[in-house]
């Protein structure tokens, strides 16, 4: 019997954060300052990523069911930062919710661990390992403020729809298997590109990769699969929001792209469905963000309406679109990530929320926030020359080459529509009377000043300073080789 | 329709046949003497009570969740068992460090009281 060869070196990046999951839960045991386990937490994050950006291996790897592309490299880098900033964030503030803070950083490197599994899979297999490895550490993250209702309710929500949600993906993927007789992504593009007509499941087809998209806008909170993401991303933890409502959009993007770019026939139809729930994911997005009184759940709403934004995108089915989306993810990564930061900076230590009549006002108590939210704001917005504009421009003149103009302007549209929440949190912060008594606000430490800083530093510079990455963009998405 | 699926569909209508001729055949010829005692939904000797949608202590779950992680161990250790030999020092190091993983979520719940009965 012949034993496969396996490359260890190209999950190098993995076997590092869950090594790293284990020293944690072990360290807990033994360390008095919990503090140490979130500096080695950030250590692991750190060594990852060194592993992901100097060993490059060959691609594909472990009988094709991971790939080492460009496209994995991208999400990779954009997960592990995502992960970084939340531990510093949270670093300050886990007490405030939980007596379990090793626990905590240990699910948060196993989330980014199947994450990253997911973002690099390219067999339905390891998708499905990497969507469950970060599906149930974020259950339980979601509900880690044990006292807290709304935390609970969270937790249970998003259970039970994950688990709905793991449910459509499996069967999409059982119908993909019927209809072209296996689950690696690179034999199924062959298997359709050399005899699509005569294979004997032909249209499952169609059903199975319709069944997978859903179970894609469960995960991404497309409209009209985006229900739980109001209640969860209020009821999590601010820096488990912060998280989850990037790191999983980069996760499950790069691998809905490469699904795509596997069962690519470039199918007007497929792109007007793409289209459609673009279209209302944005506006019912938008929509509802207008008339929220709690901060987080207006960004909640955002998030949805930035989903749409990535995926008009993918829908442009030209490679401009795919590069506007990856572009999208990382722009979002950083200011989403900014925008939550200082919601949790703001937040009194026994809440877990802001309300809009608590920040009225902001700028006299707290210059420096609200600066800082007003620089997320207007990126969230799309003001040049922020991060967000770019990614706007990109996507929307994706879908104009693609020929789909009406989808671009229904886009600006929400973006107009958009400002008026966006702005309004800026108005109340700066020409609102104060209402909220100063002491309210707790003392910002270092480690959030400083997740604060690098997101809106990154705002700023990358739209700015495109060139290198871009490129890396660029290569990514010609390496899927759409047909 | 492909050829490799046929015994699959024969071992389906097997499979249906054998449960409704089972089931049939003893509904429509086995003899029928109904007391109080046979009609309970448990036919243990025990007498039923209360409604089934009860609360109950949090700790069973706990305990169940502990159950299935060693569970899954066990099952695992079968097929490497009878393959040990032919896997030699490759399996036997997978399976060292697949042990050692579940010790140590082993010992995180041990040391936090999950043995314990409060």
């Amino acid at each position: 019997m012949t034993l496969p060869t396996l490359n260890f070196l190209a999950i190098l990046p993995l076997l590092i954060l869950v090594a790293a999951t284990l020293l944690v839960l072990l360290a807990d045991l033994v360390v008095r300052n919990k503090r140490v386990l979130t500096f080695l937490g950030l250590l692991a994050v750190a060594a990852s990523l060194a592993a992901v950006l100097l060993v490059r291996p060959a691609a594909p790897t472990f009988q094709g069911m991971t790939l080492a592309d460009e496209l994995g490299l991208f999400a990779s880098v954009a997960i592990l930062v995502a992960t970084g900033l939340a531990l510093l964030l949270a670093l300050e503030r886990t007490s405030d919710f939980t007596r379990r803070p090793g626990a905590y950083v240990a699910l948060l490197l196993l989330a980014t661990a199947g994450m990253i599994v997911m973002a690099k899979a390219s067999d339905f297999i390891t998708i499905f390992l990497g969507l469950e490895i970060l599906s149930l550490s974020l259950y339980i993250l979601v509900g880690f403020a044990q006292r807290d209702a709304r935390s609970n309710e969270a937790a249970l929500k998003y259970f039970l729809l994950g688990a709905f949600a793991s449910g459509f993906f499996l069967y999409g993927m059982a119908l993909i298997y019927a209809a072209t007789g296996s689950t690696n992504l690179a034999e199924i593009s062959k298997g359709i590109a050399s005899h699509s007509a005569s294979l004997p499941f032909a249209p499952l087809l169609p059903i199975g990769v319709g069944l997978l998209l859903v179970g894609y806008g469960f995960k991404l909170a497309l409209v009209p699969f985006h229900m739980w993401t109001p209640d969860v991303y209020q009821g999590a933890p601010t820096s488990v929001t912060a998280f989850m409502s990037v790191a999983t959009k980069t996760a499950a993007f790069a691998s809905l792209i490469r699904v795509l770019a596997a069962v690519w026939s470039g199918d007007r139809p497929w792109l007007l469905a793409l289209a459609g729930l673009a279209v209302v994911t944005m506006t019912l997005g938008n929509l509802a963000a207008l008339r929220q009184t709690s901060l987080k759940r207006m960004l909640a709403y955002s998030s949805i309406a930035h989903a749409g934004y990535v995926l008009t995108g993918l829908a442009a089915g030209n490679d401009r679109g795919f590069e506007g989306a990856l572009y999208y993810l990382i722009a979002y990564t950083f200011m989403n990530l900014g925008a939550f930061a200082t919601i949790q900076a703001v937040q009194r230590r026994d809440q877990n929320d802001v309300t809009t009549e608590q920040i009225t006002g902001l700028s006299t108590q707290r210059p420096g926030l609200a600066l800082l939210m007003t620089v997320f704001m207007f990126a969230l917005t799309g003001m040049p020359p922020l991060v967000g504009f770019f990614g706007k421009l990109y996507v929307f003149s994706g879908a104009v080459q693609g020929g789909m103009t009406w989808l671009a302007i229904v886009g600006v549209i929400n973006s107009a529509i958009a400002a008026y929440y966006y702005l309004r949190v800026t108005v109340l912060m700066y020409m609102g009377g104060a209402t909220a008594a100063a002491g309210d606000i707790p003392r910002t430490g270092w480690a959030v000043w400083t997740t604060l800083v690098i997101t809106a530093v990154a705002t700023l510079a990358l739209g700015l300073w495109q060139q290198p990455w871009m490129e890396s963009i660029r290569e990514a998405v010609t390496l899927l080789a759409l047909r | 329709m492909p050829e490799g699926y046929l015994p699959i569909l024969v071992m389906v209508i097997i499979a249906s046949a054998f449960a409704v001729i089972a089931l049939g055949v003893s509904a429509l010829l086995g003899p029928r003497r109904h007391n109080p005692a046979k009609d309970e939904p448990y036919e243990s000797g025990i007498l039923p009570f209360g409604d089934a949608r009860r609360r109950f202590p949090i700790q069973f779950y706990v305990v169940a969740v502990l159950f299935i992680l060693f569970d899954v161990e066990i099952i695992l250790m079968y097929p490497w068992a009878m393959m040990a030999r032919r896997l030699g020092l490759f399996g036997l190091i997978q399976m060292g460090i697949f042990v050692a993983i579940l010790l140590v979520g082993f010992v995180y719940a041990w040391k936090n009281d999950a043995f314990k009965w409060q």
